[in-house]
């Protein structure tokens, strides 16, 4: 990689031994994708969950946030994901001192680090919507899909450590989606039936992620015939990234790069085609199904509810109870305002419960389903689905609405 | 098969040798993995139920989200971890985690890398040569293969 005079002293030495880490670390990530050089980034996003660092993970943090604070701080607008929990309800949860003793410890690092804890996959809808063009090192597949393809902006997925670096340097290496020749799409989904709800759009994001395969696929969608809200492109978004590790997609006639299909699509290319539609929508939603007469739980998470669902929700529960868990979790900046408009009030007098600032399966899913039995779990969120399996859960996509149906029947699925 | 030396486009960490554990599916360490069991967990994926600890992952592509990324780390700091990764396709996440971890990978062949590593087989990866490579030191464990 060619460097420049400041890139090669920060490998030297220079910035202190954080900054020499964070840029070797970025050189052996960006010789092993082919970058050539670093782009400047303007904004950082980490995940970093404590169930994925682990006790190993916080120990190094912790490392680095010992060092002379000009040696350890952040040099560009460095945020956070959801943490692995709400310690206002972590009790409720049954999660255990020593997972709040490690997010203590983490928090505690970051924040030497001068990192701001938004805690928030939404950060899109809530903190700083990146403008078309920025180049950014974003660090949660549903906040990269949505920035590069909704936004226009342009960031790879960074995972902790690389977005950590990338705040630390200010750069991130020049591969993937800050090269205008990755974001050309790669495959054409013609969609017959445009999904009307939100779980519907996340089986959409699901069947084309499996369609497209891999990271370096992009797929221009047409056939669309609305303008999708930005509850349904985070949606559509999240599952898409989940099931197929993709982050760019185009919409003809709506994302800002593909006004024009031919906008994306170099002049002479063959791309392969696939027509998605309301068969291949259900089918996708009932596999989850199969054998499932009831659910121990309901949650609303992954992405983080926006202020309207919230208050979707909220009036979808008024004069109901729930019988079963009903998890809902959203950020801490909509919580604020959720809590000021009454919604969470509406949402709890209902016998649901709103977490803030984590997501349900980045704090401990498993050890959580182990000390509250829970197995078999509702969900409008196509992401959650992919994910819960792994942790020994069966999910069930249904609609919000069938959801909260769920959850005041006690569980029981109205067929 | 004729060929018992597979090339990769790039490669990351040291030199292994280990048996190889091999499916045509995707990887990711948060969907897949019970990583305190250290079996792959997620029913629906073709590994479901095997022990990943010492083993070369033969796999298809890179999946999931960014968690990975620090996983990685986390698992060789526990021990329970494969040996390495042989992937056809990668997203950053893994090369992202293998840098971090000191971890080895390699990826990128002219052949589907999960239909030519026999699954049991005894394999050596070198990351470090001019051209990282995926090599059979025998089809199942203790039988040599048969010069070329």
């Amino acid at each position: 990689m060619r460097l420049s005079d400041e890139e090669q002293a920060m490998r030297a030495g220079a910035f202190g031994p954080l900054r020499q880490w964070a840029i070797e670390h970025q050189i052996k990530v960006g010789r092993y994708l082919g970058a050539e050089d670093f782009v400047p980034v303007v904004q950082a996003h980490i995940m970093a969950d404590t169930e994925s660092l682990g006790a190993a993970g916080v120990a190094w943090l912790e490392r680095w946030a010992a060092l002379p604070g000009r040696e350890r701080q952040v040099r560009i607008p460095t945020i956070t994901d959801p943490r692995g929990t709400d310690f206002a309800k972590a009790e409720r949860l049954k999660q255990q001192p020593w997972m709040l003793d490690l997010e203590r410890r983490a928090i505690a690092a970051f924040e030497a680090l001068g990192v701001l804890m938004t805690d928030t996959c939404i950060n899109y809808q809530t903190i700083m919507p990146p403008v078309r063009g920025e180049h950014c090192a974003y660090g949660d597949t549903g906040v990269v899909i949505y920035s590069n393809s909704v936004c226009g902006a342009r960031s790879n997925f960074e995972g902790g450590p690389s977005a950590l670096s990338a705040g630390l340097t200010g750069r991130t290496p020049r591969y993937g989606f800050h090269l205008d020749e990755r974001r050309r799409a790669t495959l054409v989904v013609e969609v017959s039936s445009t999904p009307r709800d939100l779980a519907a759009w996340g089986a959409l994001g699901g069947v084309v992620g499996r369609l497209a395969g891999d990271y370096w696929q992009v797929p221009a969608l047409i056939g669309i015939d609305c303008v999708p809200s930005s509850d349904e492109m985070k949606h559509f978004g999240a599952a898409l990234a989940s099931f197929g590790s993709v982050a760019l997609f185009h919409m003809v006639g709506v994302t800002p790069e593909a006004m024009r299909l031919e906008d994306v699509v170099a002049a002479g290319a063959a791309l392969r085609t696939h027509d998605v539609g309301a068969e291949e929508l259900r089918a996708f939603q009932a596999q989850y199904r199969s054998n499932i007469d009831a659910v121990d739980l309901v949650v609303f998470s992954a992405p983080q509810l926006s202020l309207i669902e919230m208050r979707a929700l909220a009036d979808m529960l008024d004069g109901r109870h729930a019988q079963i868990p009903l998890l809902t979790v959203t950020s801490p900046q909509v919580k604020a305002d959720a809590d000021r408009c009454g919604l969470t009030a509406r949402i709890e007098a209902a016998g649901g419960t709103v977490l803030s600032g984590m997501c349900f399966y980045q704090s401990y899913a498993r050890e959580m389903a182990e000390a509250n039995g829970w197995e078999r779990l509702a969900t409008n969120s196509a992401k959650l689905t992919n994910i819960l399996g792994g942790y020994g859960y069966r999910p069930v996509l249904l609609s919000m609405e069938a959801c909260v149906a769920a959850a005041c029947a006690g569980g029981k699925l109205v067929r | 098969m004729s060929a018992k030396i597979f090339h990769a486009e790039a490669g990351m960490g040291r030199k292994v040798e280990a048996p190889a554990l091999v499916a045509s599916d995707g990887f990711s360490a948060r969907y897949d993995l019970d990583r305190i069991r250290g079996v792959f967990s997620r029913p629906e994926h073709k590994l479901a139920g095997e022990s990943y600890r010492g083993r070369v992952l033969v796999l298809d592509a890179a999946k999931g989200g960014v968690a990975t990324a620090w996983m990685l780390y986390e698992m060789q700091a526990r021990g329970v971890v494969p040996a390495a990764l042989v992937l056809n396709r990668v997203n950053p996440i893994m090369v992202q985690g293998a840098a971090l971890a000191d971890f080895t990978m390699i990826s990128g062949f002219d052949c589907d890398i999960t239909k030519a590593i026999p699954n049991g087989a005894m394999v050596e990866i070198d990351p470090t040569a001019e051209r990282p490579f995926i090599r059979i030191m025998s089809s199942s464990r203790g039988t040599p293969e048969p010069p070329p």
